[in-house]
């Protein structure tokens, strides 16, 4: 079985022929085939930039693996300020000994992912840390693009506003949590981890005017509303009904008391609109997932809260989550 | 295998939620006194809280919180004895999920861990024994908390170490037990609870038959549901009925499971494994004479109480003062009646056990009943003697 050694990170021979055989061939395109110290872009601005590093366990899960999170997330995170990923950066902190194979399947699965948004990954670093310095892979993306539909942001939303999802939420969390050995679960569940500057481009071109828009990654739906409460000084009513959930993501919740709008999301997303462009906005959105839905609207209150509406009249706050036990997923 | 579906399905019907309340409101309109009803197991106060049932109900029905969450009841110089436990080099200490950050007097198991013991959270009490299979050269102890429900789990933990000649498994016992717990809080009186609904899982082991002696002594309804709203606002009813008529009997909302005699398969093994321990101290309660078990005399090599008796403590250590976790437990005090309540107790930041444990009490108003207590949507705002003191956010909390 070949394996990655302390040499592979060392600078010589073993590193070049790594670098080349595996990320060049991968990854190739003519800036990175350059071989510079830095990567020489051409960018029209304003310019969206972001980093994020990846860390999660297991590294390959039901519906994606570390490579496709580290692209869709940095990718994602361009996305949600109306920007079009265009370049990334890419560094991987190998553990010795990690398989090869492995890695191969990371790095393919990393290229099929920036497809889908057309970026490019332009330079990038390779260290090799000894064995149990580290769990498997770490790796971190940087992404630049080009904003295409300015001023989108978590002060942006008003009164009135319709609060969208995507899709159903708590997916990816639900799939790590049931990957983990101790839980040893079945379920048909997959992540949702995937790119979602298509339809975000989708969205500007049908003219829908976006307010807000964010990825409900760590902390899930909860955490950007209230995010979104505190940034706008508004309000926001949920309906708990109407927040699409799947049926095995209530299941895993219901056996371990966590709460779906808590856990972690990797391709799904939250938008403010106005009221008029809800039909638009929905529209569009089903074009990718029939399970797109409006679930609150934001009121203008002197509490800057999440107020969440159940099904027979009950109401409570959806608060940021906190104090679990939540394995780590990202 | 179950479909994760079905766990939930069809116990959250909207209709059925607003008629069951619509008819409690008709007939607890009949009743000259509100009934105060102990929810026995912090499971049904996360469903009351979370699914804002007492939002729905008449301010003649009032809830008081039980003593039946097992980290909220375990006292501090059990939980030192994990950690004591946890610090012997050779001792692998295995506990369940919310167990690691509950405070003894040295802190908590998550603490010790970042100290360098070695502790391990796991789901599944079996867990433990492939820890211990995986490590011939250590001591694994399996630090076993809770009531009946789990107690079974722990008794099929013991025989597969001993089928399986896996010597290597120790067990430090704090399994306690629901009749004595609802019997102290009756006997002391304070509380003056009128009713109990019962948690099901553990009648679904030990059969609805062990609150009839409760029921006899002091004419008290008790109702034995499930954890779904509609289970709760079902037995909710079925308490007012019983109000109505001027009963107090044993009945069962929860007949999806729950028998007159239970799973006597599950009873038997516990019986055959552990002996009632004579003494118990029950934070909050003080100690209750036969209210948990030890392992059997034929076990003795695997409990780990006698077997690192050199290490432990044995003194017992009182609450901090300002903690009214004691006072919770025994249904004298509602959550938000604590002064650190949402101040210097938090979810992440607990104080006592009753803010860390899922099932908590001062946890469940926590997370939700914050809305509440602003909006005066609950009797607890109204009735409890100390202000509102729950602060907004984590933020502001530690600013
Ligand atoms: S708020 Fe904290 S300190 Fe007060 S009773 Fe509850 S757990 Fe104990």
């Amino acid at each position: 079985m070949r394996t990655v050694q302390l040499s592979h990170g060392g600078g010589g021979q073993e590193m070049n022929k790594l670098i080349s055989d595996l990320f060049f061939h991968h990854f190739q395109n003519e800036i990175l085939l350059k071989a510079e110290d830095a990567a020489v872009l051409q960018l029209e601005g304003p310019i969206a930039f972001t980093s994020d590093s990846f860390t999660v366990s297991p590294l390959f899960f039901a519906g994606g693996d570390i490579g496709k999170l580290a692209i869709a997330g940095t990718v994602n995170d361009l996305a949600m300020v109306g920007a079009q990923p265009q370049y990334l950066s890419c560094s991987f902190i190998i553990e010795e000994g990690f398989e090869y194979h492995k890695l191969e399947t990371i790095v393919k699965s990393m290229k099929a992912e920036l497809e889908k948004s057309g970026a490019q990954i332009v330079c990038g670093d390779t260290k090799v840390v000894p064995r149990g310095a580290a769990d498997g892979v770490f790796i971190n993306t940087t992404g630049v693009g080009t904003v295409k539909y300015p001023n989108i942001s978590v002060s942006q939303l008003q009164a009135g506003d319709a609060i969208l999802v995507s899709r159903d939420i708590g997916c990816h969390g639900s799939c790590i949590l049931m990957a983990r050995d101790e839980l040893r679960l079945e379920s048909e569940l997959v992540s949702d981890c995937a790119t979602l500057w298509p339809v975000v481009e989708r969205l500007i071109e049908s003219g829908v005017s976006l307010h807000a828009m964010r990825d409900a990654t760590r902390g899930g739906l909860s955490a950007v509303l209230n995010e979104w409460c505190e940034g706008s000084k508004i309000q926001i009513d949920v309906e708990e009904e109407k927040i699409p959930i799947a049926d095995a993501v209530q299941g895993l919740c219901e056996l371990y008391g966590f709460e779906p709008y808590d856990l972690a999301n990797e391709g799904t997303m939250i938008l403010a609109v106005p009221a008029k462009d809800v039909p638009a906005a929905l529209d569009v959105l089903r074009l990718f997932s029939p399970n797109a839905e409006q679930i609150g609207t934001v009121v203008e209150a002197q509490q800057h809260k999440v107020i969440m509406h159940n099904p027979w009249g009950g109401r409570r706050y959806l608060e940021l989550p906190q104090g679990e036990l939540l394995p780590r997923i990202c | 295998m179950i479909e994760l579906k079905d766990l939930s399905q069809g116990f959250r019907n909207p209709e059925l939620m607003q008629s069951l309340s619509q008819r409690i409101h008709q007939l607890s309109a009949q009743l000259s006194e509100s009934v105060k009803i102990m929810e026995v197991c912090g499971g049904h106060t996360h469903t009351i809280m979370k699914y804002g049932l007492n939002q729905l109900l008449p301010r003649n029905i009032e809830f008081i919180h039980g003593p039946g969450c097992p980290v909220c009841i375990m006292p501090k110089e059990r939980i030192d004895h994990a950690i004591e436990l946890a610090m012997l080099p050779e001792v692998i200490l295995v506990t369940l999920g919310d167990m690691i950050r509950v405070p003894g007097s040295k802190g908590t198991l998550a603490q010790c861990r970042a100290k360098g013991g070695d502790v391990r959270p796991v789901y599944d009490p079996l867990d433990a024994l492939e820890i211990a299979k995986q490590n011939p050269d250590r001591k694994v102890v399996f630090f076993a908390i809770g009531f009946e429900t789990t107690t079974p789990m722990t008794a099929v933990l013991l025989e597969l170490a001993e089928k399986q000649n896996v010597a290597n498994l120790y067990f430090h016992i704090n399994h306690v037990l629901v009749p004595p717990a609802v019997d102290a809080v009756m006997a002391d009186g304070a509380a003056k609870v009128t009713a109990f609904i019962g948690p099901s899982h553990v009648s679904a082991i030990t059969g609805s038959d062990i609150y009839q002696p409760i029921v006899d002594c002091y004419h008290t309804p008790v109702v034995v549901s499930g954890f779904e709203p509609v289970d709760v606002m079902q037995s909710i009813l079925m308490i007012v009925e019983q109000k109505v008529q001027g009963i107090a009997k044993l009945e069962v909302q929860y007949t999806r499971v729950v028998t007159a005699k239970g799973n006597q398969a599950a009873q038997q093994k516990v019986a055959s494994m552990f002996t009632l321990r004579p003494h118990f101290r029950w934070r909050g309660l003080g100690d209750i004479p036969l209210s948990s078990l030890v392992l059997s005399e034929q076990y003795r090599h695997r409990d780990a109480e006698i077997v690192f008796a050199d290490a432990l403590s044995d003194q017992a250590i009182e609450d901090h003062k300002a903690c009214q976790c004691a006072d919770i437990l025994r249904g004298l005090a509602k959550p938000n009646q604590c002064r650190v309540f949402g101040r210097g107790c938090t979810p992440t930041k607990p104080m006592g056990s009753c803010m860390v444990s899922s099932e908590g009490a001062c946890n469940a108003y926590y997370r939700y009943a914050g809305l509440a207590f602003d909006l005066d949507l609950t009797k607890e705002a109204t009735t409890g003697k100390a202000s509102i003191n729950r602060a907004k956010t984590e933020k502001e909390i530690t600013a």
